[in-house]
């Protein structure tokens, strides 16, 4: 009406087309109650509660949190940034799935193609490379930092435990997929670590044996650390990733300030 | 059994008065009414027998023991049920506190006060207030944030540094130095002090169970860092150490892993082989 000669304008067309978008029963089937992108989402106390409750999000995270918890000083985002590099690892770790064989020599001439052949392919292993880095970083000092605030005492000791597994199943992840380059770099470093599982007393050798599958690297412990790497290890810390998470809200929130 | 508030008592001795037909008496007053106690409403045990059902006999035992146990004088009988009606011996009367305990009147019920649970038992969950915020949006902004800013940071890395990739695996030319990944040159740089078993096996494990047990081990409850001078000086050494050997091992180790300084004979780190150069 605003032109005034009876007709609507471009502008209130739009906006009448997304008022009926965000009514229509299709909307308010994906978006639920309490949501902004719904039309009755307004900001109120009792919509921001229902953000987090009406949400898949209320798996991790609760309505309220202690005020001290939110401040960036307390926790350094370590292990949210932590949990986000193994989402972005995920991401881009399927993407190099579609370009990779894990045999000899292809291996290596499909990373060569990632810089050459693939649209984006050398930034996304850079981004692979450098995020699994990054993480074991941020792993590491997210356990730093949960012991210097003592958030480990109970009611928490069994989450730092499953916190340490993690760890552990983070390194190895890494490890394994250290491999997969199968250039010089990879051969030797992988070389290095496992030779020290040689050392192992008692099963030693066995230990070695199932590592590598084999007495030496070959390029069936390509295929073994490709399994590892993309299937086995991510299976198992994405269940030790949700105890981890589960406890967290279970054994009360985030810990006290100091 | 718990002691009860003297409002209660009066409560309960005003309700027992009421439904037995007698008026309450103060418990200095009933020492000296000994014959009411002793004496109180007769009771005719045939009838209430014939009317409630029960046998006489459970009637009169019952009669018998409310008295033994209240500490009065069993009622009066009347009617032909008196056959039977020989006086305890023992009922001490004059102590009573309450006015002649006998059963209520028919058709009146009587309820006993068995305790009182104090409220504070069941119901006191207090809840300390807490300084709270709403996750959305204050958490999530940051977190979004906090993530916007690792992408950021990675997408520009990587837009500007490519991953090393070097020559096709060789097992017949092994590279001098041949290092670890970065985070196992701790490891490897005590190598170059221990045994293997020692460096690669029982430090490693023996490290990690050690993290593990921690919060089983630490028995001190405080989260204060004045209270725990002994734990985190502990973690900060093993943080510290670990920090050290890593760096060692990256940068001052060279050909046949011996020490080198970077500044002067170049830095030997494949991980950083991009970076750096």
């Amino acid at each position: 009406m605003a032109d005034g000669n009876g007709r609507t304008s471009l502008k209130e067309a739009v906006s009448g087309l997304g008022d009926h978008l965000r009514g229509s029963q299709v909307w308010t089937s994906i978006f639920r109650p309490g949501s902004p992108m719904r039309a009755d989402g307004g900001d109120s106390p009792r919509n921001r509660a229902y953000v987090v409750m009406n949400n898949v999000l209320y798996h991790l995270h609760p309505v309220k949190v202690k005020r001290h918890g939110v401040k960036l000083s307390y926790t350094l985002c370590l292990g949210g940034l932590s949990f986000f590099l193994f989402i972005l690892l995920t991401i881009t770790g399927i993407f190099l799935m579609f370009y990779y064989r894990p045999t000899s020599p292809q291996a290596y001439f499909d990373i060569q193609a990632l810089a050459t052949d693939v649209a984006f392919g050398q930034l996304v292993r850079n981004m692979h490379r450098w995020g699994a880095h990054v993480m074991v970083l941020t792993v590491f000092l997210h356990m730093s930092r949960v012991f210097y605030h003592g958030a480990y005492k109970p009611p928490r000791e069994f989450n730092w435990v499953v916190g340490i597994i993690l760890l552990v199943l983070t390194l190895l992840l890494s490890f394994t997929g250290y491999l997969l380059p199968w250039d010089q770099l990879a051969l030797w470093a992988v070389t290095v670590g496992t030779n020290m599982g040689g050392y192992a007393p008692v099963f030693g050798g066995q230990v070695s044996f199932a590592l590598i599958g084999g007495v030496q690297i070959t390029a069936d412990t390509l295929l073994r650390w490709y399994t590892l790497h993309v299937l086995f290890l991510p299976f198992i810390i994405t269940i030790f990733m949700a105890v981890h998470f589960w406890r967290v809200r279970k054994d009360g929130g985030i810990s006290g300030p100091l | 059994m718990a002691e009860l508030p003297e409002h209660l008592q009066k409560r309960a001795a005003e309700a027992r008065a009421k439904a037995t037909g007698v008026p309450a008496a103060a418990p200095a007053s009933a020492a000296a009414a000994p014959a009411v106690a002793a004496g109180g409403p007769g009771r005719d045990l045939d009838a209430e027998s014939s009317r409630y059902g029960v046998p006489k006999s459970l009637l009169e035992r019952a009669m018998y023991a409310r008295a033994r146990k209240d500490g009065v004088a069993v009622p009066v009988l009347v009617g032909a049920g008196v056959a039977s009606g020989q006086a305890p011996a023992a009922a001490p009367a004059a102590g009573a506190a309450t006015p002649a305990a006998s059963g209520p009147p028919p058709g009146v019920r009587t309820q006993r006060l068995l305790t009182v649970v104090k409220a504070g038992a069941i119901q006191g969950t207090t809840k300390e207030p807490a300084d709270k915020v709403n996750v959305w949006p204050h958490l999530l902004a940051i977190e979004f944030v906090a993530l916007l800013a690792m992408l950021a940071f990675l997408t520009l890395l990587s837009a500007f540094v490519d991953a090393p990739l070097l020559e096709f695996a060789n097992f017949n030319e092994q590279p001098n130095p041949s290092k670890a990944p970065w985070y196992f040159l701790g490891l490897q740089e005590l190598l170059a002090y221990f045994d293997p078993m020692v460096a690669g096996i029982l430090i490693p494990t023996f490290g990690m169970i050690a993290l593990a047990v921690v919060p089983y081990v630490d028995r001190n409850p405080s989260t204060r860092p004045t209270d725990r001078k002994l734990a985190i000086t502990i973690f900060t050494v093993f943080f510290v150490g670990a920090a050290v050997l890593t760096i060692f091992g990256s940068f001052f180790r060279g050909p046949g892993f011996n020490f080198t300084f970077p500044w002067r004979d170049g830095i030997f780190f494949d991980d950083l082989l991009t970076i750096l150069e």
